[in-house]
């Protein structure tokens, strides 16, 4: 597929599995355990900063970045030193935002904050991480964010086989994350989750802790947006303070309720499918696609709750039905 | 009050911003029998329930276990681990689960997230799991996911995955509310014959039900002890006649 997509169009469709592999992690939390989080782009934008700053620093060798300079910095400051190091950046991709999501979860779940409290709070995050990512211009590169690198751990983001090697490199991640998820769900965690979202109270007096099982699923989702942020970086070529943001949150969210929720398979559809259409309609009507997007969440709410895959399930059952309904009618004549 | 009680409440108040929903209330339940609270509404059942299961905190007194000690310091899921499991009064189970995954979560073993992912099928679970649920009568329906289930069956259900737990106190808020006379007496079969198993306090309205398998029973009133006793000497109380029956005696 990818030799016949032009590199744009490549380019395009490599961003759309990194939106498939945080799709997931959404999933996980909201479709499974019922806790919206309205600020997953700050992991997803954590993870993804983090691995440019590491692309911008190894590509200027011991020349300090130039929002650096303008900035007032004549060093690096100590705590970026760990990045000039791509093992370490991309550990600390992962660890940064995962470390992020349990403090916030240790906090708000242990002392039982829930529903839209929690989805205000996240969401409050997420504009706290925008602002401090704007301000600290010296540090990030504020408003405009980090730009200019010219290579990805050793492989050129200007020659087309490169890229399509990196193309590759992404279907693997989010191969292993839709395996990785596919085998947790598969556990017992898995029900215990779906307990969680339907019968908290319940849960607690089955003996199990609920707090510390949002926690930990809330960090594992967590880590798949900011392990979706790596491969993201050198298909975007540029991290701002966008990928941080509330919209893009909500967006993520709209991929999930769109594919189904509840279903990995739904949330990476979804992923997919609305880029796709996002992608359409920029191109031909720019600017509408906020309308349009809005217009998309309202429907699938009131016409299809489960989303598209629930909705072909149903749509199943209900064939199914019919047809057994049928031969029990020719049956009895 | 016996020194062989499997729990023991003593001197508990509870108060609800001034207001006290509970006054000074003492009483035990012995093991391996059925323990009745009944009482007309605002006498504070629910809440004793609620101290028990560690819901809610008393202002004052101490709830002991046997082979325990003092419940007060636990948290919820500490208690449900020491073997005291609370059914509450609408039926709550998992409703997007199957009755056997309803079961199978419930299963009395290490609840921690990490022993969720590596907990492994076991022979001896599943055997268990359609013992417990042969015995409710919801064995073939095991495949069946617990939003299907009547009324009736749920809280079945319930009892069930109460049961898996191995407890050595059920608690159960009102378990016949909303059930017709065959499942109320199906209900008093299924009570019955858990009683080798474990002690069962039942908080409950329905007298029918008491007197049928009631071992003991505690009568509040407006949050206190009125009298204690067997079912038969409960109801020939001219007191409980007096609370239950009419502030009057024009009814009687």
């Amino acid at each position: 597929m990818p030799f016949v997509l032009s590199l744009f169009r490549l380019t395009l469709l490599a961003k759309f599995v990194c939106y498939a592999i945080v799709a997931l992690g959404i999933d996980l939390i909201w479709g499974y355990t019922g806790i919206l989080s309205l600020g997953h782009a700050v992991f997803f934008g954590l993870g993804a900063y983090i691995v440019a700053m590491h692309l911008k620093l190894a590509s200027l060798g011991t020349v300090l970045p130039a929002f650096m300079k303008t900035g007032g910095l004549d060093a690096l400051p100590v705590f970026l030193e760990p990045l000039r190091s791509g093992p370490a950046a991309l550990i600390l991709a992962i660890l940064v935002p995962v470390v992020l999501a349990f403090l916030l979860g240790f906090m708000t779940f242990r002392n039982r904050i829930k529903g839209v409290y929690f989805s205000i709070l996240s969401q409050a995050l997420a504009w706290a991480f925008v602002t401090i990512f704007i301000g600290m211009q010296a540090y990030t590169g504020g408003s405009n964010g980090i730009t200019g690198f010219a290579d990805y751990f050793g492989m050129s983001l200007t020659a087309p086989l490169d890229m399509v090697k990196l193309y590759y490199l992404a279907v693997a991640v989010l191969a292993l994350a839709y395996i990785g998820s596919t085998w947790l769900i598969s556990r017992d965690l898995g029900k215990i989750l779906i307990a969680i979202r339907d019968g908290e109270n319940r849960t607690n007096f089955t003996g199990y802790d609920a707090s510390r099982y949002k926690t930990f699923i809330f960090c594992i989702s967590a880590a798949l947006a900011a392990l979706a942020g790596a491969p993201y970086v050198p298909f975007a070529g540029i991290i701002s303070p966008k990928e941080l943001d509330i919209a893009f949150s909500v967006e993520m969210v709209i991929w999930v309720a769109v594919g189904g929720r509840g279903t990995l398979i739904g949330a990476v559809l979804g992923a997919f499918l609305v880029s796709i259409l996002k992608t359409g309609v920029s191109e031909t009507m720019p600017g509408a696609w906020l309308y349009f997007v809005g217009l998309l969440f309202v429907l699938v709410v009131l016409c299809l709750p489960k989303g598209i895959v629930g909705g072909v399930e149903g749509l199943r059952t209900h064939f199914r039905r019919c047809l057994s309904g049928a031969a029990r009618a020719q049956a009895d004549s | 009050m016996n020194s062989d009680a499997l729990l023991s409440l003593r001197h508990i108040s509870v108060e609800f911003d001034g207001f006290k929903a509970i006054n000074d209330v003492t009483t035990d339940v012995a093991p391996n029998t059925i323990h009745f609270f009944i009482g007309p509404n605002g006498a504070g059942k629910t809440t004793l329930l609620d101290v028990i299961c560690g819901k809610t905190r008393p202002s004052a007194g101490d709830v002991t276990c046997d082979g325990v000690g003092s419940l007060l310091k636990l948290k919820e899921y500490e208690i449900v681990k020491k073997g005291i499991c609370r059914k509450f009064q609408t039926p709550s189970t998992f409703v997007n689960l199957s009755v056997y995954d309803n079961m199978r979560i419930s299963l009395n073993r290490d609840k921690s997230v990490f022993g969720s992912i590596l907990a492994r099928k076991r022979y001896m679970d599943t055997k268990k799991i359609h013992e417990v649920l042969h015995l409710v009568g919801l064995d073939e329906k095991s495949k069946e996911r617990a939003k299907s289930l009547s009324h009736g069956e749920k809280q079945w259900l319930e009892i069930a995955m109460l049961l898996v737990q191995e407890p050595k106190l059920l608690l159960l808020d009102e378990p016949v509310a909303g059930m017709g006379g065959r499942e109320t007496e199906k209900t008093a079969n299924i009570l019955e014959s858990i009683k080798d198993r474990c002690a069962v306090a039942v908080v409950e309205h329905d007298m029918e039900f008491m007197k049928s398998i009631a071992d003991s029973v505690t009568v509040m009133h407006e949050g206190a002890v009125l009298v204690e006793g067997s079912a038969t000497d409960v109801m020939k109380n001219e007191k409980v006649q007096e609370v239950y029956l009419g502030r009057g005696e024009a009814n009687a």
